[in-house]
């Protein structure tokens, strides 16, 4: 197992490149940003479909491209979704899955992914004999993915891969790419420009503005970074992965944990031990200088202040430390009349509500 | 009559074969070489095509004669000239159709574009492969259309082949010399059932492309 | 003012017919009094006669050149040629049998010469050996069903007793002019082809074929049907046969039948 380290600079198309960032060797990196940001260009270097002038990329533990070698994209071991599908009009839907199959490199029988869980992740086995041309557009990118995944890549990359696709398709998909990262002990690389995908998939995040990253780390700590504009947007929210620990059937809510703090969620989040990613908007995060005596609000954690940021004349950012003994944190976004007159400061401890909490899978 | 009929057929069918062994490749090389010399090669495979026979056969048989440049080259197969021989015909065939060949094929790699071959790439097809298991077999419609226009083109072409043939019989004289033999030695008969047979044929051919045009015109997305 | 403006107007419409009558004048000289079907060998000649047939006279000539195959073809389908000037006898008899002619007018207005030619210089010999020691490996004639200098070729060499030995080394021509190009090229080493057109060409070598080898290659002018009330065109077939006519005939390597 080993992760990436990437690092391209030079004229592409129209504007400059000059990025650097490396993903670890599991789990979904998302690369964030807004249209014309290089994500594509970075994912076209990352295959080896487009050349940069200056270009080091190490991946799957060896390099792919320095100042002496540049390894083209067949010799890289690679999936590949780009947002349309591209299939092969010419072949079945089987055709174009044991395309890549059959030109992969066999690896250790261990790590091989096999044609038929394939079929199965991607619920397509009612589809393999037909013609790419006669489906829907959620089933052709399903097949494109699993191609991709046949070709048994030692990094995936996938190019706004939910993109071209309608609603309904796009929640077709979500659950498969979400099963992804526990299914193959890979770098996935995931470019996006829609954020509430990124928090569903991603655990690390690689932020770009005009053809440069402008962070990098771990998602949460990206989200919550209060110089980085994520922190700044309306919708700006935080992802806190949760540890299901039971359900009461009587309520139907789920009690999970999460640094020791206890947290309750309607609904049947999953069976107990599992792992479930939630979504807290910071306008649903309101904060209370003493421990209510009663409320409504189910969770009321104490937690402190490590800074703040004026978003508007009239809105206070705060980004907040959950005191379970962990890392974890919250932002909370209030009027800055409340935040002058609670005499709020970094270094306060208080107690935050969170009025609300949503699966990001929701 | 007969032995015109089978020498053209050959011809053609030679013509074609030869064609799809150099057009493909060629045509490939025009859709996707971002080369400064892509347009004038396609404008000098194209010239035929505005040329006249004649004037093309001209230059073939001064080009295939022992003053040509090619003499030396000939000499040392013990050649004098290429002219009134099938070898002859059948290079200046290929000259000939070959943008009916080069056009089509072409326009087809045009259409398929970079993004099928670039998924062929990323399933570790190299570019060889992605050729032969993506490309062409996309392209097949074009192929074949330029591979039925060729073939058509050859049986039905007649400058050239009264340029350098010498029209001799079962060496270099075709259907259609045969055919203008019987109309200036006022043979009606003759030219009536040999002139029927190639508009019949003419039509099925082009009856053919089309079709094949109709059912692998629309690109599947 | 007014008048003027009026006399205006009228200088701009008489530019405007002048305008006219310039751009359909072409057209007006294409309606020509006389309209003359010349097999190919015979363009040359042919277009210096029309030339001082039109100076002497003022009459209009039309002149379409092809194969006499072609034209015959042309004919026969309604084309609207006065005369035809053929190739051989043949055509030009065929023409009157069928109707198409008008019987009786045919004659005799040039006799063609053979020669066998070569572009190298001193390949041919003065008697015409090459022929027979063999040594080349194309030797063009015109097709000789169609074109009567390629009749006279194989005549010549069958009075010769050399035809079946040649005959796998003859490539066709479809006319003499190509015949000519093929020989002219060097892709034939030996062209049977017209007088005419070697004394043009500079270099080579060539055998004058003796005219008792081969049948004479006399070419006949017909007056077609479509002619026979145009007054123009019977003057034309008379000053044809007129000394100044004669020698630009013979000018052009023909020679003419012997005044009886």
């Amino acid at each position: 197992m080993s992760g990436i380290e990437a690092r391209f600079k030079g004229a592409f198309g129209g504007f400059n490149l000059d990025v650097a960032f490396s993903a670890p060797a599991t789990g979904i990196t998302g690369l964030f940003g807004p249209s014309g940001s290089g994500k594509t260009s970075v994912l076209r270097c990352l295959a080896g479909l487009s050349r940069v002038r200056e270009g080091h990329l190490r991946a799957d533990g060896a390099v792919w491209q320095d100042a002496d070698q540049f390894l083209p994209p067949h010799k890289r071991a690679i999936g590949y979704v780009f947002q349309e599908p591209r299939l092969f009009s010419h072949l079945s839907v089987l055709g174009n899955l044991h395309y890549g199959l059959r030109r992969a490199k066999t690896h250790a029988p261990t790590h091989r992914i096999e044609l038929e869980p394939v079929i199965d992740l991607m619920g397509i086995r009612n589809l393999l004999q037909r013609s790419p041309a006669a489906l829907s557009g959620g089933e052709r990118q399903r097949i494109a993915i699993g191609r991709a995944l046949l070709s048994q890549p030692r990094v995936l990359l996938m190019d706004e891969p939910l993109s071209a696709l309608d609603r309904q398709s796009r929640n077709e998909i979500l659950p498969y790419l979400e099963s992804l990262p526990a299914a193959l002990s890979i770098p996935i690389i995931y470019v996006s420009h829609d954020l509430t995908e990124i928090e569903r998939l991603a655990s690390h995040l690689v932020l770009m503005r005009e053809g440069r990253v402008l962070a990098a780390g771990p998602l949460a700590q990206l989200l919550t970074d209060l110089s980085l504009p994520l922190a700044r947007l309306p919708e700006a929210a935080t992802v806190l992965d949760l540890t299901v620990q039971s359900h009461d059937a009587r309520y139907d809510i789920s009690q999970c944990r999460l640094d020791g703090l206890p947290f309750f969620v309607p609904g049947r989040l999953g069976a107990p031990g599992a792992l479930r990613r939630v979504r807290v908007r910071a306008s649903d995060v309101s904060l209370i200088t003493h421990a209510p005596g009663g409320s409504s609000v189910l969770n009321i954690l104490p937690a402190r202040i490590l800074s703040s940021h004026p978003a508007s004349p009239s809105q206070m950012l705060v980004l907040l430390n959950l005191s379970g003994g962990g890392e974890t944190r919250l932002l909370s976004s209030i009027t800055r009349k409340s935040w002058d007159a609670l005499a709020l400061r970094p270094g306060m401890d208080l107690f935050a509500q969170i009025k609300g909490m949503a699966m990001t899978s929701g | 009559m007969w032995q015109a009929i089978s020498l053209t057929l050959q011809l053609a069918t030679l013509t074609t074969l030869i064609l799809l062994l150099f057009g493909v490749p060629l045509g490939w090389w025009l859709a996707r070489s971002r080369s400064l010399m892509v347009e004038p090669v396609a404008a000098l495979v194209a010239l035929p095509v505005v040329l006249p026979p004649t004037v093309l056969g001209f230059y073939l048989l001064v080009a295939m004669g022992p003053n040509g440049p090619f003499a030396p080259l000939l000499q040392a197969f013990g050649l004098r000239t290429l002219a009134f021989s099938f070898e002859g015909l059948l290079i200046g065939s290929v000259i000939y159709s070959l943008p009916f060949m080069a056009q089509p094929v072409r326009t087809a790699f045009q259409s398929i574009g970079e993004a099928p071959l670039e998924a062929a790439a990323t399933l570790r097809a190299s570019p060889i492969d992605g050729f032969f298991s993506v490309a062409v077999p996309m392209a097949r419609g074009g192929i074949l259309s330029g591979a039925i226009l060729s073939f058509a083109h050859t049986i039905g072409e007649f400058g050239v082949v009264l340029m350098i043939g010498g029209n001799i019989p079962g060496e270099t004289k075709t259907l259609s010399i045969s055919i203008f033999d019987a109309v200036e030695t006022m043979q009606w008969g003759a030219a009536h059932a040999l002139s029927a047979g190639m508009l019949v044929f003419a039509f099925v051919v082009i009856l053919i492309t089309m079709l094949i045009a109709r059912r692998t015109g629309t690109p599947q997305p | 003012m007014k008048g003027n403006v009026f006399g205006k107007a009228a200088a701009s419409l008489k530019s405007l017919l002048a305008f006219a009558l310039l751009i359909f004048t072409p057209a007006l000289a294409k309606a020509a009094e006389v309209t003359i079907a010349v097999a190919a060998n015979f363009t040359a000649a042919a277009q210096e006669i029309a030339e001082k047939f039109q100076a002497e006279t003022s009459r209009t000539v039309s002149l379409s050149f092809g194969s006499t195959g072609q034209l015959y073809a042309q004919i026969i389908q309604g084309a609207p040629f006065d005369i035809l000037l053929s190739a051989d006898a043949a055509r030009a008899k065929k023409a009157e049998d069928e109707g198409w002619g008008v019987a009786g007018s045919g004659f005799t207005y040039a006799i063609g010469r053979l020669v066998l030619w070569s572009a190298k210089a001193e390949l041919v010999d003065a008697e015409g050996a090459v022929l027979r020691n063999g040594n080349f490996t194309h030797l063009a004639i015109a097709n000789p069903a169609t074109a009567p200098y390629g009749a006279a070729a194989v005549e010549a060499m069958q009075a010769l007793g050399l035809y079946d030995q040649i005959a796998p080394k003859i490539v066709q021509g479809e006319n003499i002019i190509q015949t000519y190009q093929f020989a002219a090229s060097g892709n034939a080493e030996l062209g049977f082809v017209a007088l005419s057109q070697v004394l043009e060409a500079p270099g080579g070598s060539h055998w004058l074929v003796p005219e008792n080898l081969h049948a004479p290659i006399l070419q006949d002018a017909v007056l077609l049907k479509a002619g026979e009330q145009n007054r123009f065109a019977v003057e034309f077939l008379a000053w044809l046969k007129s000394p100044p006519a004669v020698s630009i005939i013979e000018k052009h390597d023909y020679t003419l039948p012997r005044a009886k």
